[in-house]
């Protein structure tokens, strides 16, 4: 991946994008309003994974996170009568944050297979735990969230505010990611990939790199978890599931991980496949996501975003 | 009450259902070095065929002898259709890819396949007890065990003494061997590495449709059964160290005897248990109990 919101090219593009969706609301219907939110939503999830796919990591847990942060809203809204935006999505992140850097020790330590497996152990964990303790997390049935404001005020149309405040977010999400890539740290993760002995020669740290992507990873992983769940109004178990996880690291491919905008591209493209698979085939939805995976893997496996040619990164070549 | 002897039973029992479906998976990594996600959608349909062969065959008998070959039936047929067919179509252009790609090809035959499942055979339950209720109970410390549970032990035990056979003593098992120590150099002496490939992948998927089939009749077979069966095989595999069939053994007896205490003591943690123990195995030793630590290249 390279820094595209910060080379020049990238960062008018990055603008241009930001407009024409800051204008959709203005023209489309509110239900493709509200689905471009979730993709955006859970493109900030997806971008986590790809901060770890750069360093040859999958995060087959990343669920985890997700739902992370959705019960944290989850559990603020129902045990403390709060649907304050501004204290839960910072808290969620926080959250976040802190359970990747000790699960980020833990996992530092691992790589390829393994890495992936120890991922959706613990992600497992959380969805265990989850759907157990009824009286903590509502079981399996999970949680309603009622009364979100955005600064003390109750929007009237809390739609399409959260469409605008998802949008900010993620717009601010990428910019810190496409900042981190393109710093020595996001620069050392992408070399753990080819060569982590020789990064050890260098004098770095190769876990060091792979744990500060992995927090950064899991606090946008929970952001975007909890703005899903003020969007979508419901928390349950199943969004730590591996299943969803397994739909992450799909989106991840399907984007790309070609820049920090490509995840996005990727969410907004799988919500809209997922949505009409679902209207035209209701039996067959898996079926057509699964044929729709496979082309993309065949026919495309550097995601969509190679298929804006102007924007192209170009990625250095990876040495034998 | 004296619990130990029931929570080993149950243990074991656990871990014998848990066997067939791990050591397929292992022994699919150990040859192809994919994680096969679509392990537990072999082992549904495994469940489907057999329960659908003995509704379809044994209606007026279901509590006869003929049930049990039929089942075995059911996995053969299994092994020998899809598997090859997978492994033909999609795998074979996955292999030497990135292990992302080689992961979500599987994701993506997952997906397929639990629809496929709906599409062939609907969403309402199958129930085929009668293989179940034939066999009878026997009573032990006080609680009455399905007999059913010790014929499912048994073909677990055999079932892993096979392929201990096939790989140690056949002809096929010493090229498989071959293949996983160094897949160039087996090329190079004249093996036929892609078919290797192919009959190692029929083999995992045997096993995993054998333990569907087998276990069709202890349980209602429903849509989904697949999608949580697969994360508890790749816990036990974990456990084991991938690739090994041993270790997969190994973390099935500590998986289901941890779980079966846990029942039995402790029933909301049931689940977190064994994922717990992944956690604490992998953690003590990053490769699992058997795996081979994999050198860096510089």
């Amino acid at each position: 991946m390279s820094a595209t919101a910060t080379n020049p090219a990238g960062r008018i593009a990055a603008i241009a994008a930001l407009a024409v969706l800051a204008a959709l609301p203005l023209i489309l219907s509110d239900w493709i309003v509200f689905l471009i939110a979730l993709a955006l939503a859970k493109g900030a999830v997806v971008l986590g994974v790809v901060l770890l796919l750069r360093a040859g990591l999958i995060s087959f847990g990343h669920a985890l996170y997700f739902a992370a942060g959705a019960y944290t809203v989850g559990f603020l809204a129902n045990k403390f009568d709060i649907g304050e935006a501004l204290v839960g999505l910072p808290l969620a992140t926080a959250i976040s944050a802190a359970v990747a850097a000790t699960l980020g020790l833990l996992l530092a330590r691992f790589r390829g297979i393994y890495f992936a497996m120890l991922s959706l152990a613990l992600s497992m964990i959380l969805y265990t735990a989850l759907a157990k303790f009824y009286d903590f997390s509502g079981g399996t049935d999970g949680l309603s969230i009622r009364g979100f404001t955005l600064a003390g005020v109750a929007p009237g149309n809390p739609g399409l505010v959260q469409y605008y405040l998802i949008l900010a977010l993620t717009a601010v999400v990428a910019f810190v990611c496409a900042r981190f890539v393109a710093s020595p740290t996001g620069y050392l993760t992408q070399a753990v990939r080819y060569n982590e002995i020789r990064i050890e020669y260098l004098g770095a740290s190769a876990s060091h790199a792979i744990w500060s992507s992995y927090v950064l990873s899991g606090a946008i992983s929970g952001l975007g978890g909890a703005l899903v769940a003020y969007l979508v109004g419901h928390v349950s178990p199943d969004f730590s599931y591996w299943v969803y996880s397994g739909d992450f690291v799909f989106v991840a491919v399907l984007g790309g991980t070609g820049s920090v905008l490509a995840p996005f591209v990727g969410s907004i493209a799988f919500e809209f496949v997922k949505n009409y698979a679902v209207k035209f085939s209701p039996h067959t939805w898996q079926l057509t996501l699964g044929v729709f995976l496979l082309l993309v893997i065949y026919f495309q496996p550097q995601g969509l975003w190679q298929l804006i040619p102007h924007l192209r990164a170009r990625q250095p070549e990876a040495p034998p | 009450m004296n619990l130990l002897p029931i929570i080993l039973i149950d243990g074991i029992t656990f871990a014998s259902w848990l066997f067939l479906v791990s050591a397929g998976i292992t022994f699919i990594f150990g040859v192809l070095r994919i994680l096969n996600v679509a392990h537990g959608s072999l082992y549904a349909i495994g469940a489907y065929l057999g329960a659908s062969f003995v509704l379809q065959l044994a209606t007026e008998q279901q509590r006869s002898w003929i049930t049990i070959p039929l089942l075995l039936l059911a996995a053969v047929v299994v092994a020998l259709t899809l598997g090859p067919l997978i492994e033909r179509l999609f795998l074979r252009r996955a292999y030497g890819q990135d292990e992302v790609i080689a992961l979500l090809t599987t994701f993506a035959l997952f997906l397929i396949l639990e629809d496929v499942v709906r599409l062939i055979w609907g969403i309402a339950p199958y129930i085929i007890d009668g293989p179940f209720r034939m066999w009878g109970r026997t009573r032990v410390a006080g609680i009455a065990f399905a007999n059913y549970s010790f014929l499912l032990t048994a073909i677990s035990i055999l079932a892993g003494l096979m392929l201990w056979l096939v790989i140690h003593h056949t002809s096929f098992g010493r090229q498989v061997t071959c293949v996983i120590s160094d897949r160039e150099m087996a090329n190079a002496l004249g093996i036929n590495v892609p078919r290797i490939d192919l009959m190692a992948f029929a083999l995992g998927t045997f096993l995993a449709a054998l333990g569907g089939a087998f276990t069709a009749p202890t349980m209602s077979v429903e849509p989904g059964m697949g999608v949580s069966v697969i994360v508890l095989a790749f816990a036990v595999v974990a456990i084991g160290g991938l690739g090994s069939i041993g270790g997969a053994a190994l973390g099935c007896i500590i998986v289901g005897v941890a779980r079966a205490a846990a029942v039995h003591l402790f029933p909301e943690i049931e689940l977190f248990v064994i994922y717990a123990l992944m956690v604490a195995v992998l953690l003590w030793r990053p490769q699992g109990l058997f795996g081979e630590i994999e050198l860096r290249k510089i």
